[in-house]
């Protein structure tokens, strides 16, 4: 736990040290606001503010939350019930440190058909 | 349209769970499209271990990275670009079963720091992985809750006063 502190608080600190995030923080800080709505007002595509939001979300300072098709950003999780709020960003650590583990899976697993194929032959 | 978006960009992700199952435990579940023993892999070699446990948007730098993964055995993490501005992390292996299951303790915080199981179990050429933290009291979970939440409201306090000294962001 005092790891995932740790690593909270770079996480922050990285979320802040780009210029459109900080203009998203300052956005969400007037109103809530969807992805889409956030990109229009950023002049940026879709996929570029939702990687911004991600960091944003990463670091604690942003929870989205998806209704029918629309995803709607608002500063979090200290709105949050404290509990819920850390648990949620103990969670958004582990997802990420597991989105990295499927990548070394997946080169694992190609590594080890590549050899298994040479072996074979 | 956005749901169609989004479920193109990460076809083959899975779902990372948390639990607080007891006064003195949380559990993390997530299920990898791969054999156990590959999985098992990525957490036992340090080379491999290291390529996963620092996520690149966490912003941090993993130093050093010793593991000798065996009952008894020690590892030690080192954060930190430089010796003045470091954190280590670092405990000994209780259990080490080769691909279904790895324990081990957390020392860094004395005797509050959690005991860590990690299990795989391979179903279809998937592996369910379950990682349990126990902590030795509800005390010493809560704790570590709350002292995360309290240096995050103090965080953000530097925040707050970091985006002041910035001042208006420029948009474009």
């Amino acid at each position: 736990m005092v790891q995932y502190l740790g690593a909270r608080l770079d996480a922050s600190f990285g979320a802040i040290s780009d210029a459109t995030r900080r203009g998203v923080l300052e956005q969400l800080g007037r109103s809530d606001a969807s992805i889409t709505d956030l990109a229009e007002k950023f002049h940026m595509t879709l996929t570029g503010m939702k990687k911004h939001v991600g960091v944003l979300e990463q670091a604690g300072l942003v929870t989205t939350e998806k209704v029918g098709r629309v995803r709607t950003c608002k500063i979090g999780p200290r709105r949050l019930e404290e509990e819920t709020a850390w648990i949620e960003r103990y969670r958004q650590l582990w997802d990420a440190r597991f989105d990295e583990l499927d990548k070394v899976v997946e080169e694992l697993k190609r590594k080890e058909k590549v050899d298994g194929s040479k072996k074979r032959k | 349209m956005e749901a169609r978006r989004e479920s193109e960009a990460t076809p083959m992700k899975n779902r990372t769970t948390v639990e607080r199952t007891s006064e003195r435990e949380l559990v993390v579940t997530r299920t990898f499209n791969g054999p156990a023993r590959i999985v098992f892999e990525a957490w036992t070699r340090p080379e491999l271990f290291k390529q996963w446990w620092v996520p690149k948007s966490m912003g941090m730098f993993l130093r050093s990275c010793e593991m000798d993964v065996r009952v008894g055995g020690r590892y030690r993490l080192v954060f930190g670009h430089d010796a003045s501005n470091s954190a280590e992390f670092f405990g000994r292996y209780i259990e080490v079963t080769p691909h279904s299951r790895l324990a081990w303790t957390n020392d860094e915080g004395g005797d509050d720091g959690p005991v860590t199981t990690v299990t795989f179990e391979e179903k279809g050429g998937k592996t369910l992985l379950v990682l349990h933290e126990l902590y030795p009291s509800k005390e010493a979970l809560d704790a570590a809750g709350t002292g995360a939440a309290d240096a995050m409201s103090e965080t953000f306090e530097q925040l707050d006063e970091l985006l002041v000294t910035l001042g208006a962001p420029r948009v474009m």
